[in-house]
């Protein structure tokens, strides 16, 4: 957790060095444009550079990984699933599925792509949120269903929405309803402390919280399905609190 | 102040051990003097237990076979008394060289004098006829040189190790029950559990010593929280499917899954009522888990709790079958709390900790469960097994540094509690193991990947 935001807060220094390395060469050539294709006189421009890797590079599903890319002489960088991003950085993405991160990187002097693959290991669960990594179908892609309806983490023995909750919640909410063809699949998950009976109904709770969280903004219920799991299908099994934190949880899926 | 509130508890636990051993000691039976429990717990000196002596039996038949049989039919029974928590068993080597098969063949005063110092002596012989085991059991007051026998039996069965060894858990159970104050023996009791395979867990079954384990269901999937009917019929236990975690109704006696309806929600932690016509259970049909009853094919389900937060784990009394215990997480973490059937009445029994599983002992008075009395984040609290008296919330501890520990589960006679103990606390270490009520012979019945221990009711 503290070496993630570490490694963070590390690439928006470098980023920003950088881009204040490159504002300042800019500043010998013409001012008003911005100072990447300042570097980019007309025809004699190199072509981009760009790499891409992600930390761990395998992950358990929930969990996140870091995705963190270099380029030069791009003038505007995207990633599939993510969008357009700045030219250097870092974000950090928890995909539902192995998921191939495709960088290309546009330049005065041409187009370079680089890829990472980011694998996750599905565990055994009955109703599976798995399917196929395919974009098709009536419920849209996978990647972007999670990238607007994110789960949602508890404090301890707790399964009341914090702030953060509530806003997932409702960012969920919108591209549900926007998304009518959408059902979704809401796991109530526990840590592995405190006794397995117990811990089934408060993932309950928790998976409710987040139903009735999501109906009162106008999703309607018949779409929610909800399965609390207690601590029977735990992501990590680590006796820290950083693992905790990921057990205690509200789980969206696709429940196609 | 921590220090001041630690001495507080301590001089307080010794306050209660005293007070729970001599409610025990008095409260037992009218069989005072034989009241296992109050011997058990006040005193571990020799005086207060039945000496006994076990000899080995006596093969009549020269068959190879009959050696097999002798050897599993003498180990169960000597273990069988042992853990009675009844005997002060005299150990095989104090024992006279002689071998009674018959009650002609015994000379008593070699048996109650030194070394032996015997009280009792169980004696008898094996035979091979056909293909059948007989077995002639006796029991015989070494005191008594007038007229020394207590009982004889005779057993007959087809010949095999099974049953060697089920010979000898039955006339254990009539000893103890002759012994024991009119309390039935727990030796052909079974015990149902969940047995962890991997991702999935299934419905096992054992005999009260941890032989015979064998599969119940074969499910593929987690199934937890196995409770046998009191007419061991059925056993009601939680699923989880497509909805989530639900009751299933398997019968032992078609050996199949039955009916069992469920509307909606989360439905799991099923109990019977001691007359086998109601299942309480947690539900969260209408939204929040609340304790519900219905009866053992899931009709005429009705809610007895209503209060936000988790409502789970009943247990009935199985004395009166009038009052229900369960865990509930209305105040925060979760409580032991009781309540009428009705739902009525409703009494914290915890002031604070983790509490869950509760058990209650057959004949009313206590309940065991686990407790994490320091639970918290920062706070490495051990999950430990107490048993609460009701009617004073006095309780005692009865596991200590042993790991994590859960789902204790009283035997019939009241005088064991299974329980599940994982030493490192990893979930697929856990294994189930038992231990006289009063917290000593704690033995492992299981390897690892055992859990959710649920002892029979007969």
């Amino acid at each position: 957790m503290i070496s993630k935001q570490t490694l963070t807060w590390k690439s928006i220094v470098l980023s920003a060095a950088a881009f204040a390395a490159i504002a300042v060469t800019g500043c010998h050539k013409k001012s008003t444009l911005p100072p990447s294709s300042a570097m980019a006189p007309d025809t004699t421009m190199p072509a981009p550079t760009a790499s891409i890797s992600a930390d761990p590079l395998a992950i358990d599903i929930g969990q996140s990984v870091v995705l963190n890319w270099r380029t030069t002489n791009a003038t505007s960088v995207s990633i599939d699933g993510i969008g357009q991003v700045p030219i250097n950085g870092t974000q950090t993405v928890s995909p539902a599925n192995s998921t191939n991160f495709h960088l290309v990187a546009k330049g005065d002097g041409g187009v370079t792509e680089a890829n990472v693959r980011v694998t996750v290991r599905v565990p055994e669960v009955p109703p599976p949120p798995t399917g196929n990594v395919s974009n098709d179908g009536p419920m849209g892609s996978e990647a972007i269903f999670h990238q607007n309806v994110q789960d949602i983490f508890f404090g301890y023995d707790s399964f009341d929405l914090t702030p953060e909750a509530k806003t997932s919640v409702s960012m969920a909410a919108s591209y549900l309803t926007s998304h009518p063809a959408i059902k979704i699949l809401i796991g109530g998950y526990c840590d592995d402390r405190g006794s397995a009976e117990y811990n089934i109904t408060l993932g309950e709770n928790r998976a409710n919280s987040a139903k009735t969280a999501l109906v009162e903004a106008g999703v309607a219920p018949g779409r929610i399905r909800v399965v609390s799991y207690g601590k029977e299908r735990q992501f990590c099994t680590d006796e820290t609190d950083a693992c905790w934190q990921q057990n205690r949880r509200a789980q969206f899926s696709l429940d196609r | 102040m921590v220090t001041g509130r630690q001495s507080v508890v301590c001089s307080g636990k010794y306050a209660v051990f005293t007070m729970l051993f001599l409610l025990l000691f008095s409260a037992g039976s009218a069989f005072a003097q034989d009241n296992p429990f109050g011997q058990i717990t006040t005193d571990k000196g020799a005086g207060s237990l039945i000496r006994i002596a076990v000899a080995n039996f006596k093969p009549i038949s020269p068959d190879a076979g009959l050696g097999n049989y002798k050897q599993t039919f003498d180990t169960t029974l000597f273990n069988d008394l042992n853990s009675a928590g009844l005997f002060d068993i005299v150990s095989k080597d104090m024992l006279p060289q002689s071998t009674p098969g018959f009650p002609a063949e015994l000379n008593l005063t070699q048996w109650s004098a030194a070394p032996a110092n015997a009280a009792m002596v169980a004696f008898g012989n094996l035979n091979l006829q056909g293909n059948r085991l007989v077995v002639n059991g006796f029991l015989d007051d070494a005191h008594n040189t007038q007229f020394p026998q207590i009982f004889a039996k005779q057993y007959n069965e087809e010949a095999s190790d099974d049953n060697a060894r089920q010979i000898a858990h039955r006339f254990a159970d009539e000893i103890i029950f002759r012994l024991g104050g009119g309390v039935s023996g727990i030796a052909e009791t079974k015990i149902y559990y969940v047995k962890i395979l991997g991702p999935n867990k299934e419905i096992y079954e054992m005999d009260y010593d941890g032989a015979n384990q064998h599969a119940i269901t074969h499910l593929g999937t987690v199934s937890l929280s196995p409770r046998v009917s009191p007419d061991n019929s059925r056993i009601a236990f939680s699923t989880l499917g497509r909805d989530g975690f639900q009751l299933k109704m398997f019968s032992l006696l078609l050996n199949r899954p039955v009916n069992f309806n469920s509307a909606g929600g989360t439905n799991l932690s099923p109990a019977w009522s001691p007359s086998g016509q109601q299942l309480a259970f947690s539900s969260s049909r209408t939204g929040d888990p609340e304790i519900w009853i219905s009866d053992p094919e899931g009709n005429i389900a009705h809610k007895i709790t209503a209060f936000r937060g988790p409502d789970v784990s009943p247990t009935w009394n199985p004395k009166t079958g009038a009052q229900i215990a369960w865990i509930s997480g209305r105040s925060g973490l979760p409580q032991l709390y009781i309540m009428d059937a009705d739902g009525s009445g409703i009494t914290r029994l915890t002031d604070g900790g983790y509490a869950t599983s509760p058990s209650w002992s057959p004949n009313g008075q206590f309940i065991t469960f686990a407790w994490d009395r320091k639970y918290g984040p920062g706070a490495p609290g051990g999950q430990d097994i107490y048993i609460m008296e009701i009617a004073s919330k006095k309780w005692i501890q009865l596991t200590h540094d042993g790991g994590r520990c859960d789902f204790p589960s009283w035997s019939p006679d009241g005088r064991h509690i299974v329980y599940a103990n994982s030493p490192d606390g990893k979930a697929d270490h856990t294994k189930i193991m038992s231990m006289l009520a009063d917290g000593t012979q704690k033995k492992a019945l299981t390897g690892p990947g055992a859990d959710m221990p649920n002892w029979s009711w007969k």
